[in-house]
């Protein structure tokens, strides 16, 4: 029953503000608007892997541009069609080609889900760190094959020159913000289909104390695989329509350390343990940065993101979500749980070398 | 494919190697040493290249001396980001999800903020012996590549010395293996990582200076090094300097081979090759058990 009225509330909020934007007839608010899903995609994604097994991944930019460069390479694909295809091939590939962007958003979970599981395979049964590392360095060499791969524009980039409209609706931001607030709901229905079932249980246990779950029995490894390929491939589906949003790709702004540092940063400024936090941070950091953009610069609102992702995971450790909930706490029976004034103080005493 | 371009590619590489090891040292002794996971090293070298061109620019001082001279302010740098690091995640054990998104916090905050101040113009500095370069018969010797090769590996030699003979070293290198039995040594162990991790920044001074006399330096330059930095970590067996020197040299000629015979736009994709290669099959490293 909760989960039906999940369902038909996140419908809801998101046809409201469809039916908001689009009678205010701005399409700022679309544009705007999904880059905002778009992170709210890439959070929960991370979160995955990140807040319930507690592995770290800093490659979101490279799962991203993954998804994002396998539409690139369709597209180009489908421009060339009579150059790729032999003569007996072209008309059936005339028949499928330019694939719709549904289509194209499975293709890149597919592509972003296998470099996970491929990373995950090679990295994952040593200790976290090791797989942290290599999601790092997994950009940098994406990025230099990107680069040094022509048929996708190489580093000169690729314009992608997307239809004017498209049937029923109308304008095509409007179809991408559609499509993209779909996946953001199917993002985080899986989140919490995830949070609530045997998969969950075993990602906590991993997260919590890995060394005693493989002592019970818990298939540690294969669940790690699963959450690794599970949160890569929802990055690679939120890259795939983007090269229609923006109009032209470069490897710089695709493999951008912008995509890695939000979806780090909307978990943690969130709270990591429920689909909640992700969806939170999202909202507000999401919404932040499109107000401070055009009020302030680009480089400023990423500061701020910066910022506030190391201000929180040093003093808020368990997010906005986590501070409500004490709140509530506080406000209800008084424990001897400590308090913010004399966790404060606890912290200003702290010398080191005091235990 | 001659032979001379051969030795060339590879005298550079063992140079190059030399400059990577300064670079590596700082995250051996807190990644390898301290097991604290420090991304953000990258960045503190890119501030090591930035204050180096600052005065070389104000000034006219030697970018190496400049870093020299910067070395108790990278100190104090290193001693109080370990005393944050230590009191908001060590000593609450939360060590590992929350101490690497501050690192990467860490190291994005720097580099925005270098972005502010300096934009994202390449930047480089003066010093007589950057034009310079020493000929042996068909072997070319650049003075801009032998002068951190060489002073890199006096460094590292120092640190390996500091590491043997001395108490608070050799305390250093027990930190990592026996926490009580140092604190039966009458050695704080919280003390010991703080001064191991300020010489880990300390060496960010150094390798900066190197880095910006090698090559023009702008704010996002240090995200090539994350890769190349724990690659060579990793394959030097994590703790032991001589193997960081070693794992450097092997990657500086790989670089430089792949460079001359393939194009420079492949170089970065290598360290990644090498790291996950040793991940996957020797992931205690070359010299390790």
């Amino acid at each position: 029953m909760r989960s039906f009225l999940f369902y038909l509330v996140s419908i809801l909020v998101g046809a409201l503000f469809f039916a908001f934007a689009r009678w205010l007839g701005n399409d700022y608010l679309f544009f705007a608007g999904y880059t905002v899903l778009q992170f709210i995609v890439l959070a929960t994604a991370w979160n995955i892997l990140g807040g319930y097994c507690g592995y770290v991944n800093f490659g979101s930019a490279a799962f991203f541009a993954a998804g994002a460069y396998s539409s690139v390479a369709l597209h180009k694909l489908a421009a060339g069609i009579d150059r790729y295809f032999p003569e007996s091939l072209a008309g059936l590939a005339h028949a499928i080609l330019p694939l719709p962007i549904p289509v194209l958003i499975v293709i890149g979970g597919l592509v972003a889900g296998l470099i996970g599981l491929g990373t995950g395979y090679l990295t994952l049964r040593l200790r976290g760190a090791f797989f942290a590392i290599a999601t790092l360095a997994l950009a940098v060499v994406l990025q230099t094959l990107i680069v040094n791969w022509d048929f996708v524009g190489g580093s000169r980039g690729a314009y992608i020159i997307r239809p004017s409209d498209v049937p029923i609706l109308g304008s095509y931001i409007e179809y991408l913000f559609l499509v993209m607030l779909i996946l953001a709901v199917i993002a985080i229905a899986v989140a919490r289909i995830i949070e609530r079932s045997r998969l969950g249980f075993g990602f906590a246990t991993i997260r919590d104390d890995e060394v005693a779950a493989e002592a019970c029995g818990v298939p540690t490894l294969r669940l790690k695989l699963v959450a690794t390929t599970i949160s890569g491939a929802l990055m690679g589906m939120a890259g795939a329509p983007f090269p229609y949003y923006i109009g032209y790709l470069e490897p710089g702004s695709a493999f951008g350390l912008a995509y890695t540092v939000n979806s780090i940063a909307m978990p943690m400024i969130g709270g990591t343990t429920s689909w909640v936090g992700p969806l939170v941070g999202a909202l507000l950091l999401g919404t932040l940065q499109q107000i401070a953009t055009v009020t302030i610069s680009s480089a400023v609102n990423l500061l701020i993101v910066g910022l506030l992702l190391v201000g929180f995971v040093i003093i808020a450790p368990k997010g906005i979500v986590g501070l409500v909930q004490d709140f509530m706490r506080e406000r209800g029976p008084e424990g001897s749980r400590p308090t913010w004034r004399s966790w404060l103080s606890s912290f200003a005493n702290m010398r080191p070398g005091a235990r | 494919m001659s032979f001379d371009l051969l030795i060339n590619a590879l005298i550079a590489g063992i140079l190059l190697g030399g400059f990577y090891a300064a670079v590596t040292v700082g995250v051996s002794i807190s990644f390898g040493i301290l097991d604290i996971v420090n991304i953000a090293h990258p960045a503190f070298i890119i501030l090591g290249s930035y204050i180096a061109y600052i005065v070389n620019q104000t000034l006219g001082i030697d970018p190496i001396l400049t870093a020299i001279l910067a070395l108790p302010a990278f100190y104090l740098l290193g001693s109080a980001i370990y005393k944050v690091y230590y009191g908001a995640f060590e000593k609450r054990g939360q060590d590992s999800l929350r101490g690497l998104a501050f690192f990467f916090g860490l190291l994005f905050v720097t580099e925005v903020m270098l972005i502010l101040v300096f934009g994202v113009d390449y930047r480089y500095v003066q010093a007589a012996y950057i034009d310079q370069t020493l000929h042996f018969g068909f072997v070319d010797l650049p003075l801009r590549m032998l002068v951190p090769c060489v002073l890199s590996l006096v460094m590292l030699g120092l640190l390996q010395l500091y590491f043997s003979r001395t108490f608070i070293g050799r305390a250093i290198m027990a930190v990592s293996q026996d926490q009580l039995a140092l604190r039966l040594m009458a050695a704080d162990p919280a003390r010991i990582k703080r001064i191991a991790f300020s010489i880990s920044i300390a060496t960010a001074a150094i390798a900066g200076a190197f880095l910006i006399v090698i090559q023009p330096v702008e704010p996002s330059v240090g995200r090539e090094y994350i890769g190349r930095v724990f690659a060579i970590c990793v394959l030097g067996g994590l703790q032991s300097l001589p193997g960081t020197v070693i794992a450097a040299m092997l990657l500086g000629i790989i670089e430089s081979l792949t460079a001359t015979f393939y194009g420079p736009s492949w170089a970065p994709a290598v360290s990644f090759g090498v790291l996950l290669l040793t991940l996957a099959f020797r992931p205690a490293g070359l010299l390790g058990r």
